[in-house]
């Protein structure tokens, strides 16, 4: 029968136990508000100041995923995001000055300009393997990116992340079933965010949940986590990466979240009840306090963490500014990759 | 020089690049312990076993997905997609990842995968299992686009496919499975891209044929022979990229030009070829150029319609002794 676990979180007693050291536990924290705070820009950037134009999917409320399912990795796994991935790129320790100038359209940025918002997750030097603009279609690639790691014997392992829209798509049965059937080492992450654009996950999808779709008909075993705990995310992953060196994988999780922002930058969403439930949840503020009350961390450092974040987004912008953009001429270069192995 | 089928040629190609590379592999619906549904791959299985041989559920979208995955981490993957009306269902991976990701990626990522495919026009399969339409490729920068009409072209293209570090679409014709015997050669040898063959040179008329066509040319050029009309055939075995040097010092030599191929008329192969001479070439043409191409309509299952709906070496001489 296949399994459907679901994970609590770590509390500060079993800190130790899941080898989280102080300096480990910080950096989480600092990864959580650099992707909160990067996201607030990004926005202002559009909205206030009228830097940047074209999409953004912001990832506000949903920063313990990418950050909890990230610190889990080592630096060699490899992470296939989807338009809504900055905080993916972030939490892969993407150089942000490199994300914000591909936001821009610059040269300097992660893929020169030619991705855009929706591709600020593919950069190969930190594992950032691919980002996918179409909803889903990650997913068979990230099978055939396990089916070469099975291949070649390498011990690192893909993560595939996808939002709860994605499950609706052929591309994600087919490849659920696909990675099941030949058995590859991928931890497929669904952000259940609530909403695919405007339509509600529980509208459109017909089985009870999402981890039923992918424990029940494709037989992977699943864990489903708390989305907005970084902690839970962060066990769920490490339980996941114990599966997979056990059985060779596939393995599921569902991260239940929320999407605090509109479906793009352009659009607001309405602040209804649900939405100011799931606000008292917000995952920096939730882990803030909880490192807060263990005392590893104080209210005042908090705070430098964040003014300093601030600064370090800042000069991204203003490298983001000041770069160039690639001359026209040299894109014909791009398209062909050349040459032939010998 | 050996003979070999056309099927026999792929095969050959294929061993030969897995004994070659261990990071060639094959993948795709019933290509091991069947042997390919066109029995191009039959052995394989046998020979280097289930993870180099990956058969597949009837799941294109993923096959080619986990194609693409497996060739951004550098392996070189052959996908197979058992009839080209089924390539649609992989479409979305072909056209929005494996073509555009060397691009969007600022040059990151590249591609190295081989799509197999092959079209079954002539085989009474109907609308369904007969479609040929290369055309769609050629709005897709970033893929190569390889078409071979003869086994020695089939087992040269495919080598270099494979060996390219760009997507290649490499489409077969089904009726030259079996059919088709041919000389290759008997050493190593690939055959790189963008270089077409003059396949019978002559002087009153081009002939620039595509697949299978290259053969109705053929016998166009035999029969037109003993009328005293000397036809060029040109076969551009790869359309993207395209030689057009080659199609051009032929349209300079003889100032007649019918393009011929397998896909429907509109918005097909021919009317790029047409274009290209159109803007190089048009002060050498003595004559409006004609295409031959199959009406615009789905390919009929019935035997003796299909027939009549295949072009072929009739069409070719009408075309050419209207223009000439």
């Amino acid at each position: 029968m296949p399994s459907i676990t679901e994970i609590k979180s770590i509390e500060p007693s079993e800190f130790q136990k899941f080898s989280l050291s102080n300096e480990r536990l910080v950096h989480m924290l600092k990864t959580l508000v650099k992707i909160n705070r990067f996201e607030e820009k990004v926005e202002e950037l559009h909205l206030v100041r009228g830097l940047l134009i074209g999409p953004a999917h912001l990832c506000s409320g949903e920063e313990a995923i990418a950050t909890g399912v990230i610190s889990a990795l080592k630096p060699q796994d490899l992470v296939l995001s989807t338009h809504r991935g900055h905080g993916h790129a972030i939490a892969k320790d993407i150089p942000i000055k490199l994300i914000m100038a591909e936001l821009f359209g610059k040269v300097n940025g992660v893929c020169k300009g030619l991705g855009g918002s929706m591709h600020v997750g593919i950069y190969t030097e930190k594992g950032g393997l691919y980002a996918s603009a179409i909803v889903g279609s990650q997913i068979p690639i990230a099978v055939g990116a396990g089916l070469a790691i099975k291949s070649k014997k390498r011990d690192n392992i893909v993560v595939c992340f996808f939002g709860d829209g994605a499950t609706n798509t052929g591309a994600f049965h087919e490849g659920l079933n696909m990675a099941s059937v030949l058995k590859v080492p991928v931890i497929f992450v669904c952000e259940n965010n609530q909403f695919a654009m405007s339509m509600r996950a529980d509208a459109s999808i017909a089985a009870r949940s999402i981890a039923e779709r992918a424990a029940f008909s494709y037989n992977v075993p699943t864990f489903v986590a708390d989305g907005n705990d970084v902690l839970t995310v962060y066990k769920a992953t490490l339980r996941a990466i114990k599966d997979i060196e056990k059985t060779g994988g596939p393995v599921f999780m569902e991260c239940r979240t929320y999407r605090m922002k509109g479906h793009s930058v352009h659009s607001q969403p309405k602040a209804n009840e649900e939405w100011e439930a799931w606000k008292k949840r917000d995952p920096v503020t939730l882990f803030r306090d909880k490192l807060v009350n263990a005392e590893i961390i104080t209210e005042s450092k908090f705070e430098a963490i964040w003014e300093e974040i601030d600064a370090e987004i800042e000069d991204a912008i203003s490298f983001a500014v000041e770069s160039p953009i690639l001359p026209f001429e040299e894109l014909e270069k791009f398209v062909y990759a050349g040459g032939w192995k010998e | 020089m050996k003979v070999l089928t056309y099927a026999e040629a792929i095969r050959e190609a294929l061993r030969e690049e897995m004994l070659r590379d261990h990071d060639v592999f094959l993948i795709g619906e019933d290509i091991g312990t069947w042997g390919g549904a066109y029995k191009c791959t039959v052995g394989l299985y046998e020979e280097f076993g289930p993870e180099r041989v990956i058969d597949t559920p009837i799941s294109e979208a993923a096959i080619m997905g986990a194609g693409i995955g497996a060739a951004l981490m550098g392996l070189r993957p052959v996908a197979e997609i058992m009839y080209m009306d089924f390539i649609p269902l992989a479409l979305e991976q072909i056209l929005n990842h494996a073509a555009k990701m060397h691009f969007m990626s600022g040059g990151q990522l590249r591609v190295p995968l081989t799509i197999r495919t092959q079209y079954s026009l002539g085989r009474a399969y109907g609308p369904q299992h007969s479609q040929f339409f290369p055309s769609w490729f050629m709005n897709m920068p970033g893929i190569f686009l390889a078409l071979p009409s003869t086994p020695s072209d089939a087992k040269g293209l495919l080598k270099s496919a494979i060996r390219a570090e760009n997507p290649t679409v490499f489409i077969e014709c089904a009726g030259l499975y079996h059919r088709f015997k041919g000389p290759v050669p008997e050493e190593e040898y690939i055959i790189p891209f963008g270089k077409a063959e003059i396949k019978r040179t002559g002087k009153d008329v081009t002939v620039i044929a595509i697949s299978r066509m290259v053969h109705e040319a053929l016998a166009t050029a035999n029969e037109l022979e003993k009328r005293n009309i000397s036809v060029e055939v040109v076969d551009p075995r790869t359309l993207i990229p395209l030689d057009k040097n080659t199609i051009i010092n032929s349209v300079k030599k003889t100032g007649h030009v019918v393009v011929a191929s397998d896909d429907t008329k509109t918005g097909g192969i021919c009317a790029e070829i047409l274009s290209v001479i159109n803007e190089e070439a048009f002060e050498y043409l003595d004559a409006p150029m004609k295409r031959v191409s199959a009406p615009d309509m789905p390919a009929p299952s019935s035997c003796e319609l299909e027939k009549q709906y295949i072009p072929n070496k009739d069409n070719l001489v009408k075309a050419i002794i209207d223009i000439l």
